[in-house]
């Protein structure tokens, strides 16, 4: 046999010699196939596992402990005002930048005339982005954020202040069923994992310097959700 | 890095008597225990998930070459590439021809231990790019031309008036005369600095604490936003990690997920958990041009199939350095190279030389509180343990010390004989002893007694007394 030359085969051979004398090889293919095809759940906290109107409660108590704040209201005509009295209340010009998703662009912005909305990727010097997110996870508290033609990393990391609308109806009890939803969607779009895919729980922090911890590291020093139409109230889901 | 570890016990003497280490280490000791306890308790399920997190592992370890070449092949049909390398020569050389490629002149890092173990700054900087650490921690260390002293904490060494000063000694632009006296002054000092950096970058490098195979993607997690930040704003990505990180799905890396923050600082999850996947796509409001992904063997495949595979189930979250005794005495520059703690004791061995390493496993009572941590039980105390086998198979310990245990192992073999000797040696020291009852010097003990008196026997050896109490028994 010529020696392999490659790292690629070098690396793999190593592993198959010493991984390969200890399976059986059909049976070991069948399984990782298996695997990956249906992804099968393992253990599942029971924290998460409750009916919907505790995953909302939960999600808000989580979300509260890491230091985002937690802002419901009745219905999206609303958000307009909640931005609008949020980014006044800690003293921030009347001005966002607003992700182009779709729900996020059928709310009806004008009801704040004097807020300034630019739809698009966020730029530098933005003090305050609003995005949409994916899902809720109720178990930690945490945001799905997806990039793509709607939404913007960067959105959640330039700005000082990260405003996030999230509907009552998108917060899921666990990650497992997050990522349900987020293969449901793609697959919709006829697309496969988006390019980045963030877990947003609370607003950025470190504990670099004598383990102290201070909020507004590099990302947003400020999370604020606002979390549209108790879904008990049959409110219409922002992503369906 | 270039390894110091032979040089462990003087780095260890040296460690111990450094005042600011002593301080730091002190508060750091019960900071992180704590935070995982509250955070362990909170979750019933957590002992179980630990039992999950295992199994996953050595599933993933088992079947490792066909994940790996299911990673390779999903992240290849999302327009990324992937690179294999076999030492830290390789994975530096991949990494300068991307960067050359790319005609890159600023690189942005998120945080990487295995950017550590490669060397990856000097050779990047060699080559005449500006490399710029962006987690605080790393920032701050890259500033003082150190390594990190921990896995999770690269700055833990320091206080805040060690850092403000370097911070004065390098943004010299900056107003002398500023504030700098409270973490957050320097906090903000770093973050506007490393904004403009941020910004200017053309490439972006970031480690992975996990690797998907069903999907392609890596995964970080940080606190910062440092990492998203490094890999969402340059034209390219690089991803720089190592071939046992790889998991199947992304249920399995949920599970490990659940485990991973708990574990290192007690929370329930880091604040930012990003899967990254290819470049950005056609409609893709942002992103970068290119993403590779380079993954380092430097010896990890040769410990599978062998009594050390389970080091390789490490998730790299610190727990077992936050619970040890040792490192709580000597910090984490004391071991010498990029691993420090117990995992350290178990893979630098592997991956430096045992010859380069030999001290690191004998640098543990065997307490056991790391494998009481470890969120997917490895054996630390019994793989350090066939480390020392090997080194006293290797005759790499120095004569005295082995022939001392060889004569020890003669007599255990020989209990008449061992009784004998306890009892004759007792007998004298008692003796020698005299009326203080205690040595202040004693040869062949120099390591007791060079820092407290060694009580001289008073009685019968615990045999004779043990055999008696047997007799008495009814
Ligand atoms: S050995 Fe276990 S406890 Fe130590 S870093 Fe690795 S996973 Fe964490």
């Amino acid at each position: 046999m010529p020696a392999p030359d490659t790292p690629r085969d070098t690396i793999l051979g190593t592993i198959r010699r010493a991984v390969a004398t200890v399976r059986d090889e059909t049976a070991a293919r069948a399984a990782v196939e298996q695997r990956l095809a249906a992804p099968p759940r393992n253990l599942i906290p029971a924290r998460g596992q409750v009916p919907p109107p505790q995953q909302v409660e939960l999600f808000q108590r989580m979300a509260t402990l890491v230091a985002a704040t937690v802002e419901p209201v009745a219905e999206p005509g609303r958000v307009p005002h909640a931005v609008a009295d949020y980014l006044s209340a800690h003293n921030l010009p009347a001005r966002v930048r607003v992700a182009p998703d779709a729900a996020l662009q059928a709310i009806p912005w004008d009801r704040r005339p004097t807020l300034e909305v630019g739809f698009g990727p966020a730029r530098a010097d933005d003090p305050v982005c609003v995005t949409a997110a994916l899902a809720g996870v109720a178990e930690t508290g945490s945001l799905l954020l997806a990039s793509g033609a709607d939404h913007a990393a960067p959105l959640a990391f330039l700005p000082h202040t990260h405003l996030v609308v999230l509907s009552a109806a998108d917060i899921v009890g666990v990650y497992e069923e997050a990522w349900d939803r987020l293969r449901r969607r793609q697959a919709d779009r006829g697309l496969g994992m988006p390019r980045a895919v963030t877990l947003v729980t609370g607003p950025s922090r470190t504990a670099d310097i004598e383990q102290t911890s201070l909020l507004h590291a590099h990302g947003p020093g400020r999370l604020h959700i606002i979390l549209v139409g108790p879904p008990a109230h049959g409110a219409e889901p922002l992503h369906g | 890095m270039i390894p110091a570890s032979h040089a462990f016990k003087e780095r260890a003497r040296a460690a111990m008597a450094d005042p600011d280490l002593t301080r730091a280490l002190t508060k750091f000791k019960t900071g992180f225990p704590l935070k995982r306890a509250q955070a362990v308790a909170a979750l019933p399920e957590f002992e179980a998930l630990r039992d999950e997190g295992k199994r996953i592992k050595d599933h993933a370890l088992a079947h490792l070459d066909l994940y790996l070449e299911r990673f390779e092949a999903k992240v290849t049909a999302a327009g990324g590439q992937v690179h294999w390398a076999r030492t830290p020569a390789e994975a530096r050389a991949a990494i300068l021809s991307i960067c050359r490629a790319a005609g890159a002149r600023m690189v942005t890092k998120g945080k990487s231990m295995v950017s550590e173990e490669v060397g990856l700054n000097a050779a990047l900087e060699e080559a005449g790019l500006e490399v710029v650490e962006t987690d605080l921690g790393e920032y701050i260390i890259q500033i003082r031309k150190e390594a990190p002293s921990h896995i999770i904490a690269p700055a833990l060494h320091l206080s805040k008036e060690q850092v403000a000063e370097d911070f004065r000694r390098v943004h010299t632009h900056l107003d002398p005369a500023r504030s700098l006296s409270e973490p957050s002054d320097l906090l903000t000092e770093a973050r506007v600095l490393l904004r403009e950096k941020f910004l200017a970058a053309d490439v972006g490098i970031t480690g992975a604490n996990f690797l998907i195979a069903e999907t392609g993607s890596t995964v970080i997690v940080t606190n910062e936003g440092n990492g998203d930040l490094t890999q969402s704003l340059p034209r390219v990505h690089v991803v720089l990690t190592s071939i046992e990180k790889v998991v199947p799905t992304l249920e399995d890396a949920s599970t490990l997920l659940r485990l991973l923050a708990r574990s290192a600082t007690g929370q329930e999850l880091s604040t930012y958990t990003t899967f990254s996947t290819g470049p950005r796509r056609p409609d893709d409001l942002d992103g970068p041009e290119q993403f590779h992904v380079v993954l380092l063997d430097n010896g990890r495949s040769a410990l599978l199939g062998t009594e050390m595979q389970e080091a390789l189930r490490c998730i790299r979250c610190g727990a077992c350095m936050n619970h040890c005794p040792v490192y709580h005495a000597v910090g984490g520059h004391a071991y010498g190279w990029v691993y420090p703690g117990p995992i350290g004791a178990v893979i630098d061995p592997a991956l430096i030389g045992l010859e380069e390493a030999r001290h690191l496993p004998n640098a543990s009572t065997f307490c056991g509180r790391c494998e009481s941590v470890c969120p997917v039980r490895i054996p630390l105390p019994r793989l350090m343990r066939l480390w020392r086998e090997k080194e006293a198979a290797a005759r790499l310990s120095p004569g005295p010390q082995r022939w001392g245990l060889g004569l020890w192992a003669f007599l255990a073999r020989r209990p008449g004989l061992y009784r004998l000797t306890t009892r004759l040696g007792m007998g004298l020291l008692g003796t020698m002893g005299g009326r203080r009852g205690r040595f202040r010097y004693l040869p062949l003990a120099g390591g007791w007694t060079g820092a407290r008196d060694f009580p001289a026997p008073t009685g019968r050896t615990f045999q004779d007394l043990y055999r008696e109490s047997q007799r008495a028994r009814p």
